[in-house]
């Protein structure tokens, strides 16, 4: 191989999470390629919307300079039946930014900016086919048009990553592993979305929704304000969709019409339609995460909580823990797995494996309820405020004794018992250490 | 087709690939009942015809999500080639 095609490092993949690793290989004065097979970075990305300031920070101590969106001061839980909504709604001051709204393309594309001045060679329009492998070790990365070598590969490829399932690190992807987000974008002027989101000086909201049109499947719905759009979408378990049969711009469809979102994007011009899986297995589908000469970071690790809807934070996190860890492997010259171990130690000793840990059954005791938790419940606390902010001349008392023989009648009591059981369950497995 | 969503991919924007980067086993897919690609595809790639027996790929349509390839075993699945297929600019 010739000198010229080999470097200390290639991360593949310039998401957050390749991103962040490479970076802090060249701050650390190593040499480092960022492969990325869109365009641009951010050109084959789409998320929730939301990117948490202190991980930002964490990895871009000047994220303040990078083209956002608004920073989130309303975060909204929304609880829909069939035509009504109860909302939760929390609010938080501008000044105490937990996190902001921005739109990948344009993030993705300025912390790519800011890795090449930090010494990074960036390399767009280009897919890795394959790992080079030799000896069963990580040599290198097969191009479409090349071959290139490194004393480590960052495997960075996202939730379908071909070339950790190429090296046997994960196996294949099964349908109750993931969830697939479809999400439409609506172009508003930015008074009118100010107007109906009562937001001021900069200011986003983003919303959760569950229930009603969702159908009762593993879903939820989510709903953010950009500067001048308004995106709309939702996630659903690929299982789901599957066994039910249903088309997921549909469900989509359905979930815009409902009137808890259908009056804020009223009038909007659909400007953007988009679909990605994310992962959802939680805890027990992170894979192996190194091998002699390889490390596997972000979504390619399955490293999102679904429970909080965090991802781009441990991307990020993850990126870094494996960047230093190749500057130390570099340090020693030893590209093994007990070096490269580390980086398992240190996401271990993190929030990133610490809160999968935590909501290790969470997904899967909802799931095995989701038509009572994101059906039946919600459509019942609708009910119940119905009663509570109406009046149509009736005695109170009435209403309370028939919502209430109505709850125990409608759901068969063990049916209620098994809703409170697995709550119960799910509950004991957070507070578990 | 589907119009319904016909019209939302309208709206976005692609670097054609020249080559098709999905390829379904067309015999396996004769004898497939499901077809669970036709309904699941957010971008309604794969449809069935009846009459003459034939998946169409509609390979260009394609959001490289991943979902055929995580249901269906039957595709040969990869990513188009570098810089092509979708681009996304508000995502």
């Amino acid at each position: 191989m010739s000198e010229n095609k080999k470097v200390d490092v290639i991360v593949v993949g310039a998401g957050p999470a390749g991103v962040s690793a490479a970076i802090t290989i060249a701050r650390g004065g190593k040499r480092v390629v960022l492969v990325e097979r869109g365009n641009f970075s951010g050109a084959k990305n789409m998320y929730g919307g939301v990117i948490y300031s202190h991980a930002a920070k964490e990895i871009f101590p000047n994220y303040k300079e990078a083209p956002i969106e608004r920073i989130v001061t309303s975060h909204d839980y929304v609880l829909m039946s069939e035509y009504d909504s109860t909302t939760i709604t929390y609010k938080n001051a501008l000044e105490r930014e937990i996190s902001f709204i921005a739109l990948r393309p344009k993030w993705d594309k300025w912390c790519v900016e800011e890795a090449k001045k930090a010494g990074v060679y960036f390399a767009p329009d280009t897919i890795v086919r394959e790992l080079v492998v030799e000896e069963n070790k990580v040599v290198g990365i097969k191009t479409d048009l090349e071959y290139f070598y490194a004393d480590i590969v960052i495997i960075a490829d996202g939730v379908n990553s071909i070339l950790a399932e190429q090296i046997g690190l994960r196996k294949e992807l099964k349908p109750k592993q993931v969830a697939l987000g479809v999400k439409e974008v609506y172009k508003l002027p930015s008074e009118t979305i100010e107007q109906r989101f009562g937001l001021i000086n900069g200011g986003g909201r983003e919303f959760k929704l569950v229930g009603g049109p969702l159908r009762g499947l593993m879903a939820m719905g989510i709903m953010f304000t950009n500067k001048d759009s308004v995106a709309i979408g939702l996630g659903a378990s690929l299982e789901d969709l599957k066994s039910k049969k249903i088309k997921p711009y549909e469900l989509l469809d359905d979930l815009k019409h409902h009137p808890a979102v259908a009056d804020y994007i009223k009038d909007g011009e659909l400007i953007e339609y988009s679909a990605h899986l994310i992962p959802e297995g939680g805890f027990d589908s992170v894979p192996k995460l190194y091998s002699d000469g390889v490390m596997v970071v972000g979504d390619a690790a399955m490293l999102v909580d679904n429970v909080h809807f965090e991802g781009t934070n441990l991307a990020m996190y993850s990126g870094k823990f494996a960047g230093e860890t190749a500057l130390q492997a570099i340090e020693k010259n030893d590209f093994s797995s007990d070096m490269l171990c580390l980086y398992e130690k240190k996401l271990q000793n993190s929030f990133v494996m610490k809160d999968l840990k935590t909501y290790r059954n969470v997904v899967d005791n909802i799931m095995s309820r989701s038509d009572s938790y994101l059906g039946y419940y919600p459509e019942k606390i609708n009910e119940f405020f119905e009663i509570f902010t109406g009046t149509d001349g009736c005695e109170k008392r009435e209403k309370y004794i028939k919502f209430t023989k109505k709850f125990f009648t409608q759901r068969s009591l063990s049916e209620l018992f098994k809703d409170g059981l697995t709550a119960i369950k799910l509950l004991f497995g957070v507070f578990k250490p | 087709m589907n119009e319904n969503v016909d019209k939302k991919l309208a709206k976005v924007k692609y670097k054609t690939d020249g080559k098709c980067h999905l390829e379904p086993d067309e015999a396996k897919c004769l004898q497939c009942l499901e077809k669970v690609c036709t309904i699941v595809c957010p971008a309604g790639v794969y449809n069935y015809n009846e009459t003459e027996k034939k998946l169409t790929v509609s390979y260009e349509k394609c959001l490289e999500c991943g979902a055929c390839r995580v249901l269906c075993k039957n595709i040969s699945w990869k990513y188009p080639n570098g810089g092509k297929g979708v681009v996304y600019k508000n995502s």
